[in-house]
């Protein structure tokens, strides 16, 4: 390890120095306000340092550089995710102020182990080492798990419990999948897994006998799947979002779906490659699309807790992303298979400006009205104007309106599907898009249409205000410029292109 | 030996795990199911340490001192894998303990709350 080694490393450890710092000063000063504008001010440490850094690798300069004898990589790819981190969590922070003074008993751990699971995160984007991908996912899901549980009632420990041991064995078969394809390869790096079946592709060597490597390769897209909350692995995802606080089920819904796809972009676009193999993982993402967007729309009609609607809300999300993963088994070019990763970064774009909009609005008016259920939110357009207006921005996001970041992001993705001659993917896409308007129009009708059962105005306080205001205004700027956005997402997939 | 039996051996020891992860009832007995999933891991890595020829060696044969640290890849794994799934079982067991002060039950199929 250099000297240039830590600098490369900086946002991520000054990450862990600003929650250990958290810890500490908790134990001095104990008060929410307090500890929260420290961990809110701290992130501009990261943040700074990952503009530094874009100004070696990002932009004109386009390149990246490796750290630690090339387990990491610094590069556009990897700063875009960083970047969406320390957006994800600047935001939270200031909106789970309230919640955590009025419901949670320890607030210095509570954005301690936010801000760790935020390192995990930023990690997970630089890895290019399967070991490390793997500490990085444990270092990004275990604190997750506490962050579940801490409410300490029933409910939030059952949600705990549950994404543990679900996430322990989604963890297991994900190992199992990478020890198997490290032992057909002979190495846990990216490159060198790319180069070996790059090799083997052209007919060098014996190695890829029997149906070792994509056994190995279906364990891993399983294992992913947990962590990306895609069918057939989503059913941790309603009891979780719904058991755990309201913060944290917005931060779980965009962060670890983020940090998620970003290692699922980076394994099977740098090191997986080779024709046969592509053809068959993305031939397995589009039928694990299609599952998940039919199954999350369908399930989330039926519910009546808002938190479990906007749970089933986000496997069908991971639907839609996958299917920037799927373009690659159409065997378009090499320039149109890029269109479904720049898809699926500028969709994550767009999904968490509209996912963190929607819980901010939800997280102010549930603790209000101490129900999460879909009936609570009846007349709020007029006990709560703009709250109602928010939550109605980002759910007409969510369904794909324009014009709204939602929209935007659909149509980029599909579009890519469309290009790549998937055309009934992007149609499955559509229609479960039609679909979706009913559940998300629900809520829409009960604030806007049905009778109030109180007319106690819902207020915000500011620091909400402001975090709230900032999804929104994203959602609409993207929604209107999406060039803003979709020419650094374009930038950024150029560079987990594979080797030769 | 050769690799075919530790690895067989490593599946059969994961397809038990994971058998024990998905009908088990009480929780501690769900996480010794996922704890002998991840030894079945570690037994393969071992086994892929021990007999696969490491990438370096396969390109660039008179590089034996990369070659020396590469060997090591596997065994390197397991122990990463080790460390973490104690973190997980110790993490696992304090949430086991969050659920029976509440509940006084542990039986996955009881804890079901939000199921209703």
């Amino acid at each position: 390890m250099t000297l240039r080694d830590l600098y490369l490393l900086s946002p991520e450890m000054a990450m862990a120095a600003l929650a250990s710092l958290v810890v500490l000063v908790d134990l001095v000063v104990p008060r929410t306000r307090v500890l929260a504008t420290l961990a809110g001010v701290g992130l501009l440490v990261p943040a700074a340092l990952s503009v530094l850094l874009w100004g070696e690798v990002g932009g004109e300069a386009s390149g990246a550089v490796t750290a630690l004898s090339g387990t990491l990589v610094v590069d556009e790819f990897s700063l875009f995710f960083k970047f969406l981190v320390l957006g994800i969590v600047g935001l939270l922070i200031p909106a789970s102020v309230d919640y955590v003074g009025r419901f949670l008993r320890s607030p210095g751990e509570f954005y301690a182990l936010v801000l760790f699971s935020a390192t995990g995160m930023m990690l997970l984007a630089s890895t290019t080492e399967l070991v490390s991908i793997y500490i990085s996912l444990e270092l990004t899901s275990l604190p997750l798990a506490v962050l579940a549980a801490f409410l300490r009632d029933g409910r939030s420990s059952e949600a705990g419990l549950k994404f543990l041991l679900l996430s322990a064995l989604s963890s297991a078969i994900l190992l199992y999948g990478m020890v198997l394809v490290y032992g057909v390869t002979g190495s846990t790096r990216l490159e060198e897994i790319a180069q070996e079946v790059a090799r083997v592709t052209a007919g060098g060597g014996p190695l890829f006998q029997g149906p070792v490597v994509l056994v190995g390769v279906a364990l891993m897209v399983a294992g992913f799947g947990f962590k990306v909350a895609s069918v057939p692995f989503q059913m941790w995802v309603p009891d979780v979002y719904e058991g755990a606080p309201t913060p944290v089920t917005a931060y779980l819904s965009v962060g670890s779906k983020a940090a998620g796809f970003a290692v699922l972009l980076r394994v099977f676009y740098v090191a997986l490659q080779g024709e046969e193999l592509r053809a068959d993982w993305g031939g397995l993402f589009a039928v694990l699309s299609v599952a998940s967007m039919t199954a999350g729309n369908l399930m989330a009609m039926l519910q009546g807790n808002i938190k479990r609607l906007l749970a089933y809300s986000t496997v069908a999300h991971a639907g839609y992303l996958l299917v920037g993963l799927a373009v690659v088994a159409g065997g378009g070019g090499a320039g149109e298979a890029l269109l479904g990763p720049s898809g699926v970064l500028f969709y994550l774009g767009a999904y968490a400006a509209s996912n963190l909009a929607a819980f901010f609005a939800i997280i102010v008016i549930t603790n209000q009205v101490g129900s999460d259920q879909i009936s609570a939110f009846a007349g709020m357009a007029r006990r709560a104007p703009w709250l109602a207006a928010a939550l109605a921005l980002a759910m007409v996001s969510l369904i794909g309106i324009p014009p709204t970041a939602g929209f935007m992001g659909k149509l980029y993705l599909f579009n890519a599907a469309v290009q790549n001659g998937m055309a009934w993917l992007a149609l499955a896409g559509v229609v479960n898009s039609v679909v979706s308007a009913y559940y998300y129009l629900r809520v829409v009708r009960s604030m806007y249409l049905l009778p109030a059962e109180s007319d106690e105005p819902v207020r915000a306080s500011a620091p909400m205000v402001a975090a709230l205001a900032v999804p929104v205004l994203g959602v609409l700027l993207l929604g209107v410029l999406p060039n803003l956005l979709l020419e650094v997402a374009q930038s950024a997939v150029g560079t987990i292109q594979p080797p030769g | 030996m050769t690799l075919e039996r530790w690895l067989v051996l490593s599946a059969v020891l994961f397809t038990i795990g994971l058998y024990g992860a998905l009908t088990k009832r009480h929780a501690v007995a769900v996480l010794m199911a996922i704890e002998i999933m991840f030894g079945a891991v570690n037994i393969a890595a071992l086994a892929m340490s021990r007999y696969v020829v490491p990438f370096a060696l396969r390109a660039n044969a008179a590089d034996v001192e990369g070659v020396a640290s590469l060997v090591l890849t596997g065994q390197v794994f397991a122990v990463f894998i080790i460390t973490i799934a104690a973190a997980e079982v110790a993490l696992g067991l304090a949430l086991v303990i969050a659920i029976y002060r509440s509940r006084e039950t542990v039986d996955v199929t009881r804890v079901n709350l939000m199921k209703r």
